[in-house]
């Protein structure tokens, strides 16, 4: 099969290209070098089929960065037969460097030149056929988010598949003329084909960071658009949440009752009472990730992330951190893993090791599945926001605390230097696939967990058969009342103890374990769960669960990205022993309090 | 003419880049970000409390901190 490698800078629509090529789901994001593992697809193409593979964004083949020698790598070892290289056509004058050095390596490419929209706003204009000339290849202009141009491209494409690549040495870098010789060869190409307007029009882009980068009015309006779309997610969540709650309880009352009536009794609980009720509880908050997805597309594909990183730099720096950190600290509310191995765009070490030391503390989805069930029992429609999002401050807290003990160890000399791109609409496509894409992937790394958990609890709560469902003398009884002395001085009990146990496996599968526990779901498991504990608990419990151990993929993950056991025990002792220290600071003031 | 840091360009101004005295690996990737010398930069903003300074050279938007804006010669157009 042949195969195609797309090439380009970070940020060029590498990605949305890759997906219009594909139709896959490949994540875009309007974030430098976010793209850190190889997403390949097959098309069928002029009656073959063809491998496209999305390498990461490199600024160049000399780079010292991962990205930069996993695509050197990759085209010594899997020498493509044709190279898309992608360049950002408003950024023609300094991409082409990238072009020039990829063409020296003798690789059969086509050049594409992206965001023709933007370039045309700009008032540049490129000439591709005296730029195809002049460069010895084709040259195509195009928009990867809209389409245009995209079917001269197929074409070309095709066309170009008939010639191959010879193979390449392993030492591409020495391959390479040195930089004086590339500034001419860029000057040559240039110099009849392209023409910049001397000063960028006043466009829209400066218009919005004069005031969202605004001196002093920056940090507000940041953290005031992240508290409004938290509250936007539950505003528009929660009819969703309770209509597919009342539609699992319809299926459960009125079709599969009557068709397991005759069944055994234990097959009847462990079907309906564990599995059904666990996973019902936990597809309830499907619609709520979907919306935060969706969102969180919107913020990081208009290019307003990059600016946090401009806004937060000064005070991560003074954590030992920068502004990438705090973006990835971002990212990790979505799901802590994909955070973690985002931090491969920083080369020092320590740097790197420093970020991950604080990502496990962002509130991700899954936990936040558990916060929304608990504040809807615990707390008034009104209070519940605001518990929310106190929550997300102390996940800031311990990210902070985390930073300022452990800087002293892993001090960072990495320079901070980072891209700005302009601000851009995501298309309603493009939010729509992110969306579908993340919960995609929360169902298939929840459904598997989600459905031995609740299976794993079920028996624990219900063996040995003599014992009574979830009560003191099974399994899970005797493994919560061993736990006791530990979780009692936090005001945590023991249904709530074994919980957290599975917890640790996955925070998807908390509240469907809860579930099984106290053998009710929904709505009726809330109210339950509100009778026999008081905010004050409830409030311990969920700090517990924000700080200790996000999940076992977590721990997986910071155990290979780091390559040391001890870093992974490290970050696991840490995290057990300030959520411990947290919860039982607040519940035991709060009891002093009064409340 | 007269040689300052980037640093010390005044936001609005506009200068050619004369000299960039940075180790390899960061030399590399402000080549690819356009820090080429002769090309112009322009100083758009600087973050509050000693944050990064965000320039311009040509259509690219750049973040870069003080301690690295330190490294690169400018000549006051």
């Amino acid at each position: 099969m042949k195969r195609i490698a797309l090439l380009g800078m970070p940020n060029t629509g590498k990605s949305t290209l890759f997906n219009r090529m594909t139709g896959a789901t490949s994540r875009v994001g309007n974030w430098p070098g976010i793209t850190v593992e190889l997403l390949a697809g097959k098309v069928l193409m002029g009656g073959e089929m063809v491998e496209i593979v999305d390498l990461p964004g490199i600024y160049d083949l000399h780079g010292f960065s991962d990205d930069e020698q996993v695509v050197r790598h990759f085209l010594s070892k899997n020498t493509p037969d044709l190279a898309l290289v992608v360049l950002n056509a408003t950024q023609i004058e300094r991409q082409i460097s990238l072009l020039l050095q990829l063409k020296q390596l003798g690789l059969n490419i086509i050049a594409l030149l992206n965001m023709s929209d933007e370039a045309r706003k700009f008032g540049i204009s490129i000439d591709t056929t005296k730029m195809s000339e002049a460069l010895g290849i084709p040259v195509y202009i195009f928009s990867a988010k809209y389409g245009n141009g995209y079917g001269e491209i197929q074409q070309g494409v095709t066309q170009s598949l008939r010639y191959t690549t010879p193979g390449m040495t392993e030492q591409l870098r020495h391959q390479l003329e040195p930089d004086d010789a590339l500034e001419a060869e860029m000057a040559r190409v240039l110099k009849h084909s392209v023409q910049v307007p001397a000063r960028m029009p006043d466009d829209l882009t400066q218009k919005l960071d004069r005031v969202l980068l605004h001196p002093w009015l920056g940090l507000p309006i940041f953290f005031g658009v992240m508290y409004l779309l938290f509250q936007a997610i539950f505003l528009f969540g929660a009819p969703f949440q309770d209509s597919v709650g009342w539609l699992f309880d319809w299926i459960r009352s009125s079709l599969l009752e009557p068709a397991l009536a005759s069944a055994p009794t234990w097959l009847y609980g462990l079907l309906l009472d564990g599995i059904y009720n666990g996973v019902s509880t936990v597809a309830t908050f499907v619609p709520l990730i979907i919306l935060f997805f969706v969102f969180m597309a919107i913020v990081e594909d208009t290019g307003y992330l990059s600016r946090a990183a401009f806004l937060m730099d000064a005070l991560m720096a003074r954590m030992g951190l920068d502004g990438r950190s705090f973006v990835m600290l971002l990212m990790g509310f979505g799901c802590n893993v994909p955070a973690l191995m985002g931090t491969r765009v920083m080369r020092s070490r320590s740097l790197r090791l420093l970020t991950m030391m604080t990502i496990p503390f962002s509130l991700c989805s899954a936990r936040l599945q558990v916060f929304v069930f608990f504040t809807a029992a615990l707390f008034s429609p009104t209070a519940a926001p605001l518990v929310l999002f106190s929550l997300y401050l102390f996940s800031f807290g311990a990210a902070i605390v985390t930073a300022l003990l452990m800087k002293g160890r892993l001090p960072n000399s990495e320079p901070f230097v980072l891209e700005l791109p302009p601000y851009r609409f995501p298309t309603l496509r493009q939010m729509m696939m992110r969306g579908w894409h993340e919960v995609r992937h929360f169902l298939h790394r929840a459904t598997k967990f989600i459905i031995i958990g609740v299976v794993l609890v079920w028996v624990l709560t219900n063996m040995p058969t003599s014992a009574a469902t979830a009560g003191p003398d099974t399994w899970a009884g005797i493994i919560g009342s061993w736990l006791h002395p530990f979780f009692e001085p936090i005001g945590i009990n023991e249904q709530l103890t074994i919980a957290l146990i599975f917890g640790f496996v996955a925070k998807e599968i908390v509240i469907g374990s809860l579930a099984v526990i106290y053998g009710s779901g929904g709505d009726d498991l809330g109210n339950l769960i509100a009778n026999q504990i008081d905010w004050v608990q409830a409030y311990s419990f969920m700090l517990f669960t924000l700080l200790y151990t996000p999940c076992v993929s977590t721990v997986a993950t910071l155990r290979s990205e780091s390559r040391s056991n001890g870093f992974m025990l490290l970050s696991l002792g840490w995290s057990l022993l300030l959520a411990w220290a947290v919860s039982f600071v607040f519940y035991q003031s709060a009891r002093a309090l009064g409340y | 003419m007269s040689t300052i840091t980037l640093r010390q360009l005044p936001p609005g101004e506009i200068a050619t880049i004369t000299a960039i005295h940075t180790e390899e690996p960061l030399h590399q990737r402000l080549l690819a970000l356009g820090f080429r010398t002769g090309n112009h930069i322009e100083v758009i903003r600087l973050a509050r409390l000693s944050g990064p300074l965000q320039v311009r050279i040509g259509t690219t938007d750049i973040l870069l901190r003080r301690s690295e804006a330190e490294k690169i010669e400018v000549n006051l157009l």
